[in-house]
């Protein structure tokens, strides 16, 4: 990989943006989707998007999640200005820095649910015999270990999330995104999600939330409120129980 | 490393296709009847030509064939009951043959003769050969007993002779022929050996000692025989004079052939304007087979052609299909980090397990139509290798080619879109 690593060592802040414009052209119209956003987010922190539709949180994950490049502006993930990429450096940097956790859960129908947690591993082209030590644990970790040769079909929603975040954290991403995690879960389901989530924080994992459910945004330390393609508000939560930081 | 890589895309190429079992089974069938089609033509084909191309090789590709014939004006109806028809090559055409150009190496006359023949009391009508030993020279058979014809024998003007298989059975049945004595016309020959005939059935082509029974020295054949025929036909008998029947002419290289023989044709019509021969080169009956063949090949190869283009093109419908149910596991992966290239190597390792998969079983069903159609119809079919590495070739060309864009669309799929879809 040409990835420059030198600047993440001694750096704190994982994702810095500056001035990030996201422009469609819809007819004969711009619609700015992000409008001048400045942000910086620290190694080891927890945020929480939200924003009614049409806010740009979406088009913020997107662009968080290396899916998409900025208009204009700069956009660093672990130094590397995400501007300049080509579409292979964008899968890259997912494979490498990114860890991916959706609403719908998004796991491959018809791979095992081992196979799906590895799916990253078999991308960097990992041993077979090491990415599933690896699997193994991380299905431990999320309380699946006996579920690795089923389909996600045969899964509740709730272990279905679980192996879905098993899968993000495979290539021991510096950045967490996950997009309304518990949005099709029940709230016990959804609780326990945002339990291993809240873990996972406190373990050092950088965690990037969208939701549109206060009390779940309330799991998170920082949260930040999107309007009209622009950041509206960043509170800081007081740390919630069973979290300590 | 690449190997386990390999071997990883291709269980979940073949994972994939599990599936739906129904579905890839039915996008195969264009693969598996094209290749199919395509190896059982070419085998009947070339199993067709092959029987025709030997039936001229067999008359040897560097002789030049050359056989009496009455002349067209001369065969027109006669009032006179009895009449003599004077025809055909002459010894001294033998002569002229052998004496004129360097590139002969040598010339073997041949004349014809029907004659009873008898062994005790069993007579049986014989086609006889009267020629020089160099005959068995040109035309090269298995000598199952005894010995050919020898220059001893018509130095000597000896009464022997030399039954083909077929002869010997007709006249020897369960004696040993090698000894015995024929009656021959008012002489006793003796039986020197025993060759080989020629079991081709009335084909395409008539080799030189197509149902003959047996050869005697030509010297021996002149001098008890003479050179007239008489045939008794329905209630008319007509007579012939004809000095020799057949000339075979053995050129000195293949490249040869057809210069010597337009230089034979002219001097022969120097001398029989009447036309009362006619010449047969093998080689260039050869040549307008093999390019008979050829066409026939292109023919079949388009036909071919089409019926792969069409498997293909299912193949590519049914891609296309799967491309857009799958959008959201694009999605996926790329959103996971997989680059453009992984996700067409994914689509295109699928198109190739189903051409290829679909391309071996083609292989199985042309090689097992050949076999039906030797075994049901007796037709002779020969399999070639290349059409079967042909067919492996194309089936996964096919893949590639028809999986290219279907794999192109996958890949080109915004990830955001792609996670979107449903």
């Amino acid at each position: 990989m040409s990835l420059d690593l030198s600047q993440q060592s001694n750096n704190d802040t994982v994702i810095s943006l500056e001035q990030v414009w996201k422009t469609y052209r819809m007819g004969d119209q711009d619609v700015h989707a992000l409008a001048g956003v400045d942000l910086e987010i620290k190694r080891g922190s927890f945020w929480a998007i939200s924003g009614s539709s049409g806010s740009g949180k979406s088009t913020m994950l997107n662009l968080l999640g290396c899916l998409d490049r900025p208009t204009s502006g700069v956009y660093r993930l672990e130094g590397q200005d995400i501007a300049k990429t080509s579409d292979d450096e964008l899968s890259d940097l997912r494979l490498s820095y990114l860890g991916f956790i959706f609403q719908n859960f998004n796991l491959i129908q018809q791979l095992t649910v081992q196979e799906n947690i590895e799916l990253p591993l078999f991308y960097q082209g990992v041993d077979a015999s090491e990415a599933a030590k690896k699997s193994k644990a991380l299905a431990e970790r999320v309380g699946l270990a006996d579920r690795m040769g089923h389909r996600p079909t045969e899964l509740s929603g709730g272990q279905q999330q679980r192996v879905a975040i098993a899968r993000a954290l495979m290539n021991d991403p510096s950045v967490l995104l996950a997009d309304e995690p518990t949005g099709n879960l029940d709230t016990a389901t959804g609780d326990s999600i945002m339990e291993i989530l809240t873990e996972l924080h406190d373990q050092g994992k950088t965690i990037i939330m969208v939701t549109h459910e206060p009390e779940i945004a309330a799991h998170a330390q920082h949260e930040l409120v999107m309007r009209d393609g622009k950041i509206a508000s960043i509170t800081q939560n007081t740390p919630v129980i069973g979290a300590t930081s | 490393m690449i190997g386990e890589r390999l071997y990883r895309d291709v269980r979940l190429g073949v994972k994939t296709l599990l599936l739906h079992k129904m579905r890839s089974i039915l996008t195969m069938m264009g693969m598996v009847f094209g290749v199919g089609a395509v190896i059982a033509m070419l085998a009947v084909g070339e199993g067709a030509s092959k029987k025709a191309l030997d039936e001229i090789r067999r008359l040897g590709s560097q002789n030049i064939i050359i056989n009496s014939q009455q002349a067209v004006e001369n065969s027109g109806q006669n009032s006179q009951r009895i009449r003599m028809n004077i025809y055909g090559l002459l010894y001294d055409d033998l002569e002229r043959i052998q004496q004129s150009f360097d590139t002969v190496v040598r010339a073997v006359p041949a004349k014809l003769i029907r004659s009873e023949g008898r062994v005790n009391s069993r007579s049986h009508e014989l086609r006889l050969v009267g020629t020089t030993p160099q005959w068995f020279d040109l035309v090269q058979r298995e000598i199952l007993a005894g010995r050919q014809l020898l220059d001893r024998d018509v130095e000597q003007n000896a009464n022997v002779v030399v039954l083909t298989e077929h002869g010997a059975r007709k006249l020897l049945a369960g004696q040993t022929p090698v000894g015995s004595q024929v009656l021959i016309k008012q002489g006793y020959f003796k039986v020197v050996g025993v060759i080989k005939s020629e079991s081709t059935q009335s084909g395409t082509m008539q080799t030189p000692d197509q149902n003959i029974d047996a050869y005697i020295p030509l010297n021996v054949a002149i001098e008890r025989f003479g050179d007239i025929t008489t045939i008794r036909g329905n209630g008319s008998r007509s007579r012939e004079l004809v000095e020799l029947h057949q000339l075979i002419v053995e050129v000195d290289d293949r490249e040869h052939v057809e210069s010597t023989a337009a230089s034979i044709e002219r001097m022969l019509s120097m001398f029989h304007p009447k036309g009362d021969y006619r010449m047969s080169v093998p080689l260039a009956l050869l040549r307008q087979a093999e390019s008979t063949q050829r066409t026939f090949n292109i023919v079949l190869g388009s036909i071919a052609g089409i019926s792969l283009l069409i498997g293909g093109i299912g193949i590519m419908n049914i891609m296309l299909a799967s491309v857009t149910e799958r959008t959201r596991e694009i999605g996926i992966r790329r959103a996971i980090g997989a680059q453009r290239k992984q996700i067409i190597g994914q689509f295109l390792i699928e198109t190739v397990v189903l051409s290829m998969t679909g391309g071996l079983i083609g292989i199985g069903i042309g090689l097992l139509i050949p076999w039906i159609i030797t075994m049901v119809a007796d037709m002779p079919t020969v399999v070639t290798p290349w059409s079967v590495m042909l067919s492996v070739v194309i089936s996964v060309g096919i893949g590639i080619i028809f999986g290219m864009y279907p794999a192109m669309r996958a890949a080109n799929l915004d990830p955001i879109e792609a996670l979107r879809h449903e």
